[in-house]
């Protein structure tokens, strides 16, 4: 039965009760389920595929498709209430001379819109916390930095460890298994899962890779350690995500996914190349107490507590220390 | 007092608080606007025969100023004169040749990755004329800073004086005092503001060594206009 908006100023009311408003609710259902399904075939087909960060990695992919789960469960619950509300308006609204739309017997609490209101939107933000948690954590931490040791890592033996070092205002990178050259340029192999190992040398920094969906916090004493596997050749933005100063934001490069053969080439022309600055490197570490020049958490200089990295992980002492 | 003569010196009053309030605040904007906004003048290069040269020199303390106990670096112009700026402009797409006179002292570096010298043309520089591409800064009289322009990847240790000698003071120093002369080029990129800096934390008594000069335009960093 439909209701013009004349009679129902004094028949209906938001509590829906009765046969009458049977079919209100079941325009309004219908409105609700044409737009949320349109809505989300239009998103995850035009806009989803294009959703930040992009599909670089497996995390990159991770985090995008949580990005569109989120959308097609939370937009249809927007609509759900726009939906309702509009219907609200031009429905029932008072006629002139009508009576007072609000008050009355019709206005009381409706034990079945409430139950199902609350149930609905229960299970939904239950689903998404059940799910948001098992996302968070996968692939092997979702791109964030676990820490010195990750509760979960890749099934993989064949990672490519790679340091990241954050310092005042510029990131490096180490390789350890290519002789632990430690250059301005990163360039990592796809289909290879990827460890970094993030630390600083002076303030906090993050180590915000974007296309790959990888943040990690640099902290000075600390390895934090992210993991990931690229799966499409190309560049990616790396960039500071933690003010650090007068030039945080000029702190980014920009790195390359590319074949794993040209990743060996080019690993292996570059520690030939680096050998020399190589030689004088501080041997590889996980992390550094670069006190040379009194970066000990104290003041410049640091004369108090020189630098001694021998007890921390055996390099040399730099002469005239 | 009556109420009315009251009511009038009061909002009479009032006003002229207001006023003075007003004043103040556009005072202290104007003020915040001009120190924020005020930045070291510009040195311009122009190019000969397709290329540019470019002379600076750090020194330990500048010795005059607002602030003369900090290091800096200075340009000097084209003219012949030093100028107490770390700004400076060259044409895109020009090899710039540059001379830095380096009279400060050294020490290790805090990582000797800064210690290599790159993106310069041959990834390689000259100290008092001999060439070389890595600066081993735990040997000898170590490095005192950095050239460095992150965006395009130049970066040339600078080699330090022996601190045990009579070091300059103050700026422009005299070419009597103990210095290093470090010479590269490279090729500049397209047109755009791009940060450089020293990247050896030389700023005496600041927290790591990077505040104060490290983290002041005209001192330990600046700006390489490129039109």
């Amino acid at each position: 039965m439909t209701t013009s908006p004349k009679d129902t100023s004094e028949a209906a009311s938001p509590a829906l009760r009765g046969s009458d408003d049977a079919s209100h609710w079941w325009r309004i259902i219908a409105i609700w389920a044409v737009l949320s399904v349109a809505f989300d075939v239009v998103w995850l087909n035009v806009v989803g595929p294009h959703v930040p960060p992009g599909r670089m990695s497996d995390t990159a992919n991770g985090a995008a498709f949580d990005f569109n789960v989120l959308i097609v469960m939370a937009v249809p619950v927007m609509i759900a209430i726009w939906v309702y509300m509009v219907y609200a308006v031009v429905m029932w609204r008072a006629g002139r001379g009508g009576p007072d739309p609000i008050g009355g017997e019709r206005a009381r609490g409706n034990n079945r819109v409430v139950t199902g209101w609350i149930t609905i939107t229960t299970v939904v933000v239950l689903f998404l916390a059940g799910f948001g948690t098992y996302e968070l954590v996968q692939p092997e931490g979702a791109g964030g930095g676990q820490g010195p040791t990750p509760l979960w890592t890749p099934a993989s033996h064949n990672v490519l460890q790679v340091q990241v070092i954050g310092q005042q205002w510029k990131w490096t990178y180490r390789f350890p298994s290519f002789g632990g050259f430690e250059t301005n340029t990163l360039e990592i192999p796809d289909n290879t899962t990827i460890a970094f190992h993030v630390t600083s040398l002076d303030v906090i920094h993050s180590f915000w890779a974007y296309q790959l969906g990888v943040k990690a916090d640099a902290n000075p004493g600390q390895d934090n350690v992210a993991f990931t596997t690229p799966t499409q050749l190309g560049s990616f933005t790396v960039r500071c995500s933690e003010l650090c100063g007068l030039w945080h934001g000029s702190m980014f490069n920009t790195g390359r996914v590319v074949t794993p053969l040209a990743f060996n080439a080019w690993a292996t022309s570059t520690e030939h190349q680096l050998a020399a600055n190589t030689a004088v490197l501080a041997p590889f570490a996980y992390t550094y107490t670069p006190d040379a020049n009194g970066a000990d958490g104290g003041y410049y200089p640091d004369t108090a507590d020189p630098y001694s990295p021998v007890e921390q992980y055996g390099a040399t002492q730099p002469a005239g220390q | 007092m009556p109420w009315g003569y009251g009511d009038v010196v009061n909002k009479t009053g009032r006003a002229a608080l207001a006023g003075a309030l007003a004043l103040i605040a556009a005072g202290i904007v104007m003020f915040a606007f001009i120190n924020l906004m005020s930045q070291p003048g510009t040195v311009t290069f122009a190019a000969s025969n397709g290329q540019v040269n470019v002379t600076l020199q750090t020194v330990g303390s500048y010795g005059s100023g607002d602030h003369p106990t900090w290091v800096s670096y200075e340009i000097q112009t084209q003219g012949g004169t030093w100028q107490h700026t770390t700004i400076w402009q060259v044409p895109a797409r020009t090899q710039v040749n540059v001379t830095i006179l380096q009279y400060d002292s050294g020490s290790p570096l805090r990582n000797e990755q800064l210690g290599q010298v790159t993106g310069t043309v041959g990834d390689v520089a000259t100290l008092n004329g001999a060439t070389f591409s890595v600066n081993n800064s735990n040997v000898g009289n170590g490095v005192g800073h950095t050239f460095s322009i992150p965006a395009i990847g130049v970066s040339v240790p600078l080699a330090g004086v022996n601190g045990n000698d009579t070091l300059c003071g103050a700026a422009p120093c005299e070419p009597s005092s103990p210095h290093n002369v470090i010479k590269f080029s490279f090729m500049s990129p397209g047109p755009g503001n791009y940060p450089w800096q020293c990247f050896v934390p030389c700023g005496l008594g600041w927290l790591y060594g990077n505040g104060g000069p490290m983290g002041t335009v005209g001192y330990m960093g600046g700006f390489m206009k490129v039109v």
